[in-house]
């Protein structure tokens, strides 16, 4: 067995011009698709939109999701802080030295 | 007051509401009772509890709320004559120039919320629509609020870098006050006088740090020249032709104070050493006087301290003073491949400047041209057309 990371890629306007009713339908949809894929899961979550993104490179903190050019995503690691200083604090032991990180909140549903 | 209320509401909308509502209150209560004895404690006490009211009334509004992060908020402290707790404001500040910001959503935020000027008043800072400028306003507050930017003083060992943001914003606030890139006022005295009270609230919460000094000593001893930039006819006037007897001396002795202070640190910071060199000038009599060599040696150091290709220009401008034109030049053309020299206006106009002290005009022509595409500023373009004619055929 492996462990994959499965991303979900998307366009962010024409899920806010979707509304109520395209979240239900992905919700739905996403509960279909944990039900059936239990065994599987490890783990996963809806992320805030990339205004809300901030990324590091090197020690340099900036707004802004990563905007890939040749760097790949190689990895990524899930962490609990109880701030964005915290979560930023924590970015920066991750190793990185020739690409950056994003570090984006996850999606608080109630 | 806004940044006191902000440590309960813990969400700057709600803060800006109950701020206006204590206001509202002090209409309609400071006509019948009067005028309190401390009206910026009365406001601050009144905000406070009517953020505190609305948290605590409706709990279910408080628990959809993404709320500002904080130790958790403490008994109510003596609140001081001006309404407000000092640490409160650099919170605010901090927030409001947090590096996970855009740098122009930093600028804006800070205005809006530590200067008090309204959206539109920012929008027009920045020449662009009030919708936009309401819209980054929105986005920034809600990132703040999604991404739980938190507002607290950084920790000891975040400060430097923390404050370091801090004054990267209010500098960028006085460049843009001082020499407008954009329409026909050489200086915005608002953006000006923004940056400068932000200076002096900075240096009020943060006494012994050098940086601090050394910006406030910056733009003060750069405004001191504010009544002599311009001649009476709008015309552009360079450090050479400036009347110094009308430089502002109070200005200057504040300045050349807080240089001295700011460079008791070792290495100097890069504010420090630019009001060093502004000091050098602020303090010579008359421009034949000047000590070019001193200037180019603090140059020197700056551009250790902070290599920037601007820094490299204007050094390349004190090479020239003190070693002759064609030393200045050389420097100038050393510096061809800087990718962000190339469109800047100063270049060509550095350029030029040095190639008409040396006789060659026609090369000169060419470079002012060259200068008069890259500017937007109504003054600096009348100057250079000025110096354009003024070369002999």
């Amino acid at each position: 067995m492996a462990e994959y990371l499965i991303l979900i890629y998307g366009d962010e306007q024409k899920h806010a011009d979707g509304g109520q009713e395209l979240r239900d339908q992905l919700m739905q949809g996403h509960n279909k698709f944990g039900e059936n894929n239990a065994q599987a899961l490890r783990g996963g979550n809806a992320l805030q939109a990339t205004g809300t993104a901030t990324t590091i490179r090197g020690d340099v903190v900036t707004d802004g999701p990563f905007a890939e050019t040749k760097e790949a995503l190689g990895g990524y690691y899930l962490v609990e802080a109880k701030d964005l200083d915290e979560a930023i604090a924590i970015a920066k032991q991750v190793p990185h030295p020739h690409g950056g990180l994003e570090v984006r909140p996850g999606m608080v549903f109630d | 007051m806004l940044a006191a209320t902000v440590r309960v509401s813990r969400d700057l909308d709600l803060a800006e509401e109950c701020v206006q509502d204590a206001y509202a209150r002090a209409l309609t209560s400071w006509a019948t009772d009067g005028v309190p004895n401390r009206p910026g404690a009365w406001l601050t006490t009144v905000a406070r509890r009517r953020a505190l009211d609305l948290l605590r009334r409706d709990s279910a509004l408080r628990r959809s709320l993404p709320l500002l992060i904080d130790e958790g908020v403490e008994p109510e402290p003596d609140i001081p004559d001006d309404g407000e707790i000092p640490d409160d404001r650099l919170r605010l500040i901090c927030t409001c120039c947090h590096p996970a910001l855009a740098p122009e959503a930093q600028i804006a935020l800070t205005l809006r919320l530590l200067c008090g000027l309204t959206t539109a008043e920012v929008a027009h800072a920045f020449l662009v629509s009030e919708s936009t400028m309401a819209a980054r306003i929105t986005r920034a507050k809600k990132k703040i609020a999604t991404a739980r930017i938190p507002y607290r003083v950084p920790p000891a060992d975040e400060l430097p870098e923390r404050v370091d943001a801090v004054l990267t914003v209010v500098h960028l606030l006085f460049t843009t006050g001082h020499a407008a890139p954009e329409g026909s006022d050489l200086v915005r005295r608002d953006l000006v006088e923004r940056a400068l009270d932000l200076g002096r609230m900075l240096r009020a919460l943060l006494p012994d740090d050098a940086d601090v000094a050394g910006l406030l000593a910056l733009m003060l001893l750069t405004d001191a020249r504010r009544a002599t930039r311009v001649a009476t006819d709008g015309r552009l006037l360079l450090l050479e032709e400036q009347d110094r007897s009308r430089w502002d001396r109070a200005s200057i002795a504040e300045g050349v104070a807080l240089v001295r202070e700011a460079l008791r640190r070792r290495p100097p910071g890069r504010f420090a050493l630019q009001a060093a060199i502004a000091a050098v000038h602020a303090e010579t009599p008359r421009w034949e006087d000047t000590d070019w060599r001193e200037v180019l040696a603090l140059y020197d150091v700056l551009a250790g301290v902070w290599p920037s290709p601007v820094v490299s220009l204007n050094r390349a401008v004190a090479v020239g003073m003190a070693h002759g034109s064609e030393a200045g030049l050389a420097a100038v053309d050393a510096l061809r491949d800087e990718p962000q020299l190339a469109s800047y206006s100063y270049t060509a106009a550095a350029r030029a400047d040095f190639l008409r002290r040396l006789g060659r005009f026609d090369e000169a022509r060419t470079s002012y041209e060259e200068a008069l595409l890259l500017t937007e500023n109504e003054v600096e373009r009348d100057f250079l057309l000025r110096r354009l004619h003024e070369l002999p055929s």
